[in-house]
């Protein structure tokens, strides 16, 4: 089935390494400001998503969310989440590793998109 | 331009919190490296600060706050104004010391960064010393008194693309409000404040400012989350902004966030009506998205250019740009220095590939450059012009880096509805000669600070601040203090007759 998100064995190396401290994991892709543009990622449950959210699927189980206003301008494309060395900042809670999850974006093919489920608001999904 | 190459600064090997009025180790003791982006090595250690360091800190504030809240406005003013004198005595150290922090080019920091953090000072030591409260008599025998004042002990969150500027556009205020203040710098540029303290710490009240080193989710997170502080002001991004409200609605705390934009600036036809000073005036204007290596919150990501004036207009903003000397930040004649950090330098890559993925022309840059020599390792990328339409990502999305996205329009109309068509609303550019435009233009954008026939000047005394999704609070004028304040308002009845109602 077409995905709206991959993961890149690095992630999950990373999402692996964070678990063991913060056990389930989410992400929300920021905007803005300094480290906007990035996804950030919490322990489940401490970034509130709420109506204004879409919940894109999960990466290695981790469910991952965007707000709606931006998903607008990138539902036209696929979101590999990948890692990159380099000193983050934010609340992001693999900053501390020296490491920093980073996305990649690739457009859809017109077939791609057309097979894709649609998204769900973030208070529609219940993570297990 | 003659050149002046500014010897790099020497630091110490590690730098602690400054807690209490001294620099203390943190708890646990552990210390994390700094790394200059100029060339990716390591400069010194700052403190890995958790929980316990923040719960010091505000041990350390609220025993400061039982005497600072008595303190009297000329006490704070001139408090103020000696830190400003002595920034200012040390303003090239300074501004060393922050091209090492941050990337940027000495120019920069001694022209903006430092200049600036001297002028907000003695500003907010100013506007206090002229501000009154007010007083109303609401009947013969009733009389209404607004005194303002502090909140208590309040939590900053500075980003990391002006290091020093934006701690001071906080602390100022805040200081002057009367406040005792927290100070969480950002990871990646921790040094400029510890050495300001080094400078002016024996000036402020033990408590009075204190500064915790850290990372967002093991220092910032806690200091946001406390239940005993009054306040929280953020700038950053999205996400982390929602967190901290989220923790600051758990409190019933206030905030002010500060959260990034996609400006527009918008170059009328007029502009090219004459090849005069004026003219060169609105290029260098459309060359701005290039300050600080396009690390600015108003960054002018966004050039709209009227359709009849683009490849006349254009081709002299593509020369300008192309000719973007770049080198060794402390050479005072390199004009864009340093990529903040290496995840910085990666996602601006990214972005410049997702745009011409999305089908976005490349006029110019795109690429990383190459710097000759001792600092070949840092993280520079050209600056880059990409032509493309206001619905794609690179038109939508805060890049934070040297990288800007042109389009045309037809009409005024459309200008302003691409200028709107953003999640944002931090600031804008309206370039014209059309003394109507001027005016009606810029009443009609959604954004928070509009300049006209200017760009990227950040006086105080002008309130900045966003709309929309940018966020709200405005900084830089004395409409923050209000921020860092409460209302007392005593109501006093000069009638000695009772009510009657029981």
């Amino acid at each position: 089935m077409t995905t709206r998100v991959s993961f890149t064995p690095a992630a999950k190396a990373l999402m692996d390494e964070l678990r063991i401290f913060h056990g389930p994991i989410m992400f929300h892709q920021s905007g803005g400001c300094c480290d906007g543009s990035s996804p950030m990622c919490f322990a489940l449950d401490d970034f509130k998503v709420g109506a204004v959210d879409v919940y894109l699927g999960d990466v290695d189980g981790a469910p991952f969310y965007m707000s709606s206003s931006q998903f607008e301008y990138w539902k036209h494309t696929h979101l590999t989440l990948d890692v990159t060395p380099g000193r983050g900042s934010s609340f992001s809670i693999e900053i501390p590793t020296g490491k920093r999850f980073m996305i990649h974006s690739r457009l859809f093919t017109e077939e791609e998109f057309n097979q894709l489920p649609p998204v769900r608001k973030g208070n529609q999904h219940s993570p297990a | 331009m003659s050149t002046t190459l500014f010897d790099r600064p020497t630091l110490k090997a590690e730098y602690g919190n400054y807690i209490g009025g001294k620099f203390v180790a943190p708890v646990d003791g552990h210390y994390f490296d700094v790394t200059t982006p100029t060339d990716g090595t390591v400069i010194t250690k700052v403190s890995r600060s958790n929980s316990k360091d923040v719960e010091l800190a505000l041990d350390a504030a609220h025993a400061a706050y039982a005497t600072w809240k008595h303190s009297s406005v000329t006490e704070r003013s001139n408090m103020l104004l000696k830190i400003a004198d002595i920034v200012e005595a040390n303003h090239h150290k300074l501004a060393a010391i922050e091209t090492l922090d941050n990337g940027k080019s000495i120019r920069e920091t001694i022209n903006a960064d430092v200049a600036l953090v001297i002028d907000h000072f003695r500003y907010f030591a100013g506007v206090i010393r002229a501000e009154e409260g007010s007083v109303s008599e609401l009947d013969q025998h009733t009389v209404s008194m607004n005194i303002k004042e502090p909140v208590g002990v309040v939590a900053q969150i500075i980003p990391w693309n002006f290091p020093l500027l934006m701690a001071a556009w906080k602390i100022a205020p805040a200081l002057a409000a009367g406040n005792c203040v927290i100070v969480k710098p950002a990871e990646q540029t921790p040094v400029g404040l510890s050495v300001l303290m080094e400078l002016v710490g024996h000036l402020i009240p033990p408590g009075v400012l204190n500064i915790v080193h850290g990372f967002g989710p093991e220092a910032g997170k806690p200091l946001a989350q406390s239940s005993r502080v009054h306040k929280v002001a953020f700038t950053g991004e999205t996400t982390t902004g929602r967190l901290i409200m989220q923790y600051a609605s758990e409190n019933l705390n206030p905030v002010t966030m500060e959260l990034g934009g996609k400006s527009p600036n918008i170059f009328f036809k007029s502009v090219m009506d004459h090849d005069d000073a004026f003219l060169n005036k609105c290029v260098e204007g459309a060359v701005m998205f290039a300050l600080n290596q396009g690390e600015v919150c108003t960054c002018p990501s966004r050039i709209l250019v009227h359709e009849d004036i683009y490849e006349a207009f254009m081709e002299r903003v593509i020369a300008r740009t192309k000719a973007i000397k770049m080198g060794n930040p402390f050479d005072t004649n390199t004009m864009m220095g340093a990529q903040a950090s290496e995840d910085q330098f990666n996602k601006i890559l990214s972005y410049i590939k997702i745009g011409q993925d999305e089908g976005a022309e490349l006029l110019c840059g795109g690429a990383p450059a190459s710097i000759e020599g001792e600092y070949a390792d840092g993280y520079y990328i050209q600056p880059t012009i990409l032509k493309g339409h206001n619905k794609m990502r690179v038109f939508q999305e805060e890049i934070f880096g040297p990288v800007v996205a042109v389009t045309t329009f037809k009409t005024t109309e459309e200008a302003i509805e691409i200028a709107n068509d953003t999640l944002y609303g931090l600031g804008a550019g309206v370039w014209t000669r059309d003394s109507h435009e001027l005016y009606q233009v810029p009443r009609a954008i959604e954004a928070g600070r509009v300049w006209v026939n200017c760009y990227h000047a950040y006086p105080a005394h002008a309130p900045f601040g966003g709309y929309k999704q940018s966020g709200f609070g405005r900084e830089t004028h004395l409409m923050m203090l209000n921020h860092y304040r409460q209302n007392k308002n005593m109501l006093i009845s000069y009638d000695k007759n009772a009510l009657g109602f029981f």
